[in-house]
């Protein structure tokens, strides 16, 4: 059996999960590897969930976000941005693939662009394999 | 331990297709803590709310999961069911099947094993949510409508008339917007000015309307029910209080402007009112155009204001205005032509754009209603390109919908105003609205000649001096045609205003791929923005004609009003709190909020949230060095529950 991977995706209510909702109104066909958790801003992420999701087994994970300057929170994105940037060298660090990683800055009317971002993503990750670096196995 | 009732929906086959739901359900019965777990057709009607009350009622349930589409179209109505049953509405949780399962993927299978894990996660997180109480605020009874073009003049006459107070804020000297430039409307033909200046009117004397004139929004504060909103308005350098519109100054002024109003047709004085029936009727300076202001010399118009209304000193000020709820009504702008130069807009002086036209038929435009051109000859031969820009992947790729029947309009003026031979140059015509199609065939009929085949390009008569040659493919013959014109009117694509998404900014609206204010929801919910309290109207939403705007604005007069007529409403309880037993007083969420919700309590040496000010984005929990921080809603211990059983599966 081929590959299939586990991918946690953790979006802002307002711009990525309303993207993502509007890919399925519009009947856009992505895989269907993602999980989606829903918070209110990408702000309300923590390094501490990425930490969680690959010890978790995620193959990847995908944050979502507003554009810079267009979070519901005015600010948000713009903390979140740097933060995320600093887990991605802490990650690194750590001697996960920085592949496995992604911030994508989706809109509410980019439902196209969720369905791209997922589809290319998941294949990147299926390129990958299977993460086992710090998989807790339970 | 919990008791929880997981409900998962067929949505009819939306869902059903593409996700077994019976296993599905079955599936549920077999996680911790569920005690019943069922499937049905439609669970969002009103068998399928009773059958949840029933099982709240009949299994003591007191956590709830419906599976179904997303929590963003029905979370509400289930929060109802719950408080409903007696219990809190908190305690809900949507698993979204549809948008993000059912409707993206043709494999069952996929489906199927995404939507079980998905529901695992939100079992696991379910059996860790906590009942919180809702904020219960005072609204400002006050409603502010933004943009005066018909719209804006129609919300803010609705909301008036139901005794609210209205802050109508235009940016330009004059209300009316772009409807106040047409002499007449598609497809009755009736005059504009004659169903529109009576409202312009009605504006002025409406002892609930404040009228803010030449203002823009710089700033906005504060959320639902209690936005705290900064004007600021332009010098004018005409006290309007003092000015009683006798216009003296107007005449005597030696400067010169290009008229906007006129679409730069025409010269207009430095001191001005852009059209007769402006409203207000008292003038504004415009300083780039000012002889006093440009050389320091004139004040001729001081010297004839009797009233001493001129104030060469008056500077921008700032106006502060609270209100509840507030209409987006600014419209939009037409396609700016020029860089399409096919089309030798503002290359040859014989082609002009819609709008430069529709002044040209206005009786109080800068011809008198006469249709000569910039030479001043008449035109014999006139042809009319739809379609400029729109339709046009390259451009803009919707349709403006307007252009085709305020094209056939300019067919009717032409042929009554001229002896012109009238072309009319489409793709389609698209005639949908009520007396539309009727329309079209009166111009049919008028001896307008219609040629199917956009328009390629303008040209320059070899032969001929100042004669325009169009270009196009016919698509009904197949045959490449040149036809040689006097005057090319181009219909250029409808496009947000140049500023929207700085307003979009302003008010946190999301705008869609070419700029219009995004709606909450395209078909329930058009009017309401992601901004809970910000409603839009008009072609500011999407290009779209008279009637359908009017419809609009009153309908999100309706929408402002369902907020302003109480004096009290709920606000969402997932707010932020701090855990002082944990806090270590570095004060970063102090620091980092964007609302100064938290702030630093001296006495007790720990940091504290103002729970009206949190808006409940949870930066300040993600930043917080020592999980003091609660996110109601969004706790660490919740959201990582989920990942957990998102994983699992
Ligand atoms: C050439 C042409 C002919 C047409 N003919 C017809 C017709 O015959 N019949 C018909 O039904 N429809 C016609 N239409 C369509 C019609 O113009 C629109 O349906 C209508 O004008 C939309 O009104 P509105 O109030 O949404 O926008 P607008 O008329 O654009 O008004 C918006 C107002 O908001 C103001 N504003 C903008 N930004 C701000 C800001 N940031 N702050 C404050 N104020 C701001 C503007 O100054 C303006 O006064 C025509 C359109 C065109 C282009
Ligand atoms: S002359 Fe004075 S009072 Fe008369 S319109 Fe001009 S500013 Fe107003
Ligand atoms: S960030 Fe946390 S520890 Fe720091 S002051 Fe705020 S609540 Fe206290
Ligand atoms: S949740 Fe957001 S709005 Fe509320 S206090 Fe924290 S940072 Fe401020
Ligand atoms: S709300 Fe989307 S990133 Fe802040």
């Amino acid at each position: 059996m081929s590959f299939e991977p586990k991918i946690l995706g953790i979006a802002c209510n307002w711009c990525t999960y309303t993207g993502a909702d509007l890919a399925g109104t519009t009947r856009l066909e992505y895989p269907q590897n993602l999980r989606v958790v829903r918070v209110m801003c990408s702000s309300r992420i923590n390094p501490s969930f990425i930490f969680r999701a690959f010890q978790l087994g995620a193959d990847g994970v995908l944050v979502g976000g507003c554009h810079p300057g267009d979070c519901h929170y005015n600010t948000g994105n713009l903390y979140a941005r740097r933060r995320l940037a600093v887990t991605r060298k802490i990650l690194e660090f750590a001697g996960i693939e920085p592949g496995r990683f992604r911030v994508e800055w989706i809109s509410a009317s980019e439902g196209n662009k969720f369905a791209e971002v997922v589809t290319e993503f998941t294949r990147q990750i299926k390129n990958l394999g299977p993460q086992n670096k710090f998989k807790i196995s339970q | 331990m919990s008791r929880i009732g997981v409900f998962v929906c067929h949505c009819g086959l939306n869902i059903a297709k593409t996700v077994r739901v019976s296993e599905l359900a079955q599936f549920a019965a077999t996680l911790p803590d569920v005690v019943v777990a069922k499937d049905y057709k439609f669970m969002c009607s009103t068998p399928g709310q009773e059958m949840i009350a029933n099982d709240i009622k009949q299994h003591k349930l007191d956590r709830i999961i419906v599976t179904a589409c997303s929590p963003l179209m029905h979370e509400q109505t289930f929060r109802k069911v719950l408080a409903a049953s007696g219990l809190n509405q908190y305690l809900l949780t949507i698993v979204n099947i549809r948008e993000q399962v059912s409707w993206v993927t043709h494999d069952i299978e996929e489906g199927t094993a995404k939507a079980k894990a998905l529901l695992n996660g939100a079992v696991y997180r379910a059996r860790l949510l906590a009942p919180l109480t809702s904020r219960v605020i005072d609204v400002n009874p006050d409603v502010m409508v933004i943009g005066a073009g018909i719209a804006g003049i129609q919300a803010a006459l609705e909301l008036a008339n139901t005794g609210k107070k209205v802050y109508l804020v235009e940016k330009n000297s004059t209300i009316g917007g772009h409807m106040a430039q047409f002499d007449k409307t598609f497809p009755t033909l009736d005059c504009s000015a004659c169903i529109l200046t009576p409202k312009m009117d009605s504006i002025l004397q409406h002892k609930n309307i404040t009228m803010l004139t030449s203002c823009e929004v710089s700033e906005v504060k504060g959320f639902v029910g209690n936005f705290d909103i900064t004007i600021r308005q332009k010098a004018r350098y005409v006290d309007h209080g003092k000015c009683n519109a006798c216009l003296a100054c107007t005449e005597k002024c030696p400067g010169k402007g290009v008229s906007e109003w006129d679409e730069g047709l025409v010269k207009r004085k430095a001191i001005y009112i852009p059209f007769p029936q402006a409203v207000p009727q008292k003038p504004v300076i415009d300083r780039d155009s000012c002889t006093f202001f440009k050389k320091g010399k004139c004040r001729l118009c001081e010297k004839v204001c009797e009233q001493k209304a001129i104030d060469f000193d008056q500077q921008d000020t700032f106006i502060q205005v609270k209100a509840g709820a507030v209409i987006l009504a600014t419209g939009y702008d037409l396609m700016d032509t020029k860089p399409l130069i096919q089309y030798g807009y503002g290359k040859y002086p014989g082609v002009y754009n819609a709008l430069e036209v529709e002044r040209l038929f206005n009786s109080a435009g800068p011809t008198g209603g006469k249709v000569t051109m910039r030479d001043g000859r008449e035109p014999q031969a006139i042809a009319v390109l739809h379609c400029i820009g729109s339709r046009d992947k390259n451009n803009s790729e919707h349709c403006s919908r307007v252009c085709c029947m305020y094209s056939l309009k300019f067919a009717h003026l032409f042929k009554e105003k001229t002896s012109a031979d009238v072309y009319q140059f489409y793709i389609d015509m698209r005639a949908a609205g009520k007396g539309y199609e009727e329309f079209y065939n009166r111009i049919i009929g008028e001896d307008v000649k219609f040629i199917r085949g956009k328009g390629a390009r303008v040209a320059q008569s070899p032969d001929e001096e100042g004669r325009l040659i169009v270009e196009a493919e016919d698509t009904i013959t197949g045959k490449f045609i040149k036809v040689p014109v006097d005057m090319v009117v181009l219909s250029p694509a409808m496009v947000p205003r140049a500023d929207s998404r700085d307003i979009a900014r302003l008010f946190n609206l999301s705008t869609d791929k070419q700029g219009f204010f995004m709606e909450r929801h395209p078909k329930l919910a058009p009017l309401s923005t992601m901004s809970e309290g910000i409603f839009i109207a008009g072609v500011c939403q999407s290009p779209k004609d008279i009637p359908d705007t009017v419809a609009q604005a009153n309908g999100a007069a309706a929408e402002a009003l369902t907020i302003v007529v109480k004096d009290k409403m709920e606000l969402e309880a997932t707010t932020a709190m701090v855990n002082p037993a944990s806090c270590c007083a570095c004060q970063n969420c102090v620091r980092v909020c964007p609302y100064g919700a938290p702030f630093f309590n001296e006495s007790k040496g720990v940091s504290e949230i103002n729970e009206a000010l949190c808006k409940g984005c949870g930066l300040c929990a993600s930043v917080c060095p020592s999980s003091a921080i609660i996110a109601r809603h969004f706790t660490n211990d919740q959201v990582l529950a989920e990942m957990e059983g998102l994983m699992e599966f």
